[in-house]
């Protein structure tokens, strides 16, 4: 980069950059959603199997 | 479960419309820098990452202290909610250094005392939500896990550390650069604020999810207590 005249073209980088961080947070609260849907199908099954006994 | 309370939907509001403005300064208010292009924006959510990172690992580490203190199984929740946040966000601060690396350094990825040290704290955060889902006793969990927490924090200071104290090429934002720093830029104004608004934003974003990472954990160790409770 010496002697270079303009900025560097790193635009798809930048772009890859912010797709990974903001693709890493939807995955990382997606996985929280879906834990949560799965506890509570659980936390309802438990409780009839314990009215049941 | 309980109801969602009311200050964390204020939370929630308040951390998606200062991302949405953390946002638009990165990529309208600040500048373009002048030799590395485009790129150089990654920069500013690349170190707000690692500071959650770094402050989830330190969170953890509280938490374990409280733990061996106190015996109460609530700052077990709060070291793995902290320790799997902290994960999250190290992954995006290591795979977005590498993307800046690329241009920059001409390469994906070095080991540099820097992205070593990085590379080893999410793995030793890694193996502690391994080594935590194989105990199934609910105390000896808790206490493995704060014992772990408390000396997995050494590798924070030595990460942290890492570009000050070795020959390191990663540039060092704060505090004197290295010599042999590759990619070190001088901030404007415009480019300082861009970068304080956005720590502090992933700090919001990291107390919200940490709030709902929490009231996942109750929910999970109440199935769990009903679990046990069925199957006695």
């Amino acid at each position: 980069m010496l002697f270079q005249e303009a900025p560097a073209e790193t635009t798809a980088y930048m772009i890859a950059g912010y797709l990974v961080i903001f693709g890493v947070m939807l995955v990382y609260l997606t996985s929280m959603l879906v834990r949560r849907q799965n506890l509570l199908s659980d936390l309802e099954t438990l409780q009839e199997i314990e009215k049941e006994l | 479960m309980d109801p969602k309370p009311r200050l964390l939907t204020v939370l929630d509001v308040i951390t998606i419309i200062f991302l949405l403005v953390a946002t638009y300064m990165v990529f309208f208010y600040a500048p373009m820098e002048a030799v590395m292009g485009h790129v150089q924006r990654v920069f500013y959510f690349h170190v707000a990452a690692g500071w959650v990172g770094m402050l989830s690992f330190l969170a953890a580490a509280i938490g374990g202290i409280a733990y061996l203190r106190t015996g109460n199984l609530k700052w077990d929740r709060v070291i793995v909610a902290s320790v799997e946040i902290g994960i999250a966000f190290i992954f995006i601060n290591i795979i977005t250094g590498a993307i800046w690396a690329r241009p920059i350094w001409n390469t994906w990825w070095t080991w540099d005392p820097r992205l070593t040290t990085a590379t080893i704290m999410e793995l030793i955060y890694l193996a502690y939500l391994m080594l935590r889902s194989g105990i199934e006793d609910p105390e000896r969990r808790a206490r493995f896990g704060a014992v772990y927490a408390i000396i997995g924090f050494l590798s924070v200071p030595l990460t942290f550390y890492s570009a000050r104290l070795f020959r390191s090429i990663h540039p060092v934002v704060i505090g004197s650069n290295q010599p042999g720093a590759e990619g070190s830029f001088d901030m404007t104004p415009k480019m300082l604020q861009t970068f304080l608004f956005s720590l502090f934003t992933f700090t919001l974003i990291y107390f919200d999810l940490l709030w709902h990472r929490l009231r996942l954990g109750a929910l999970e160790n109440k199935v769990e207590q009903l679990k046990l409770k069925t199957m006695r």
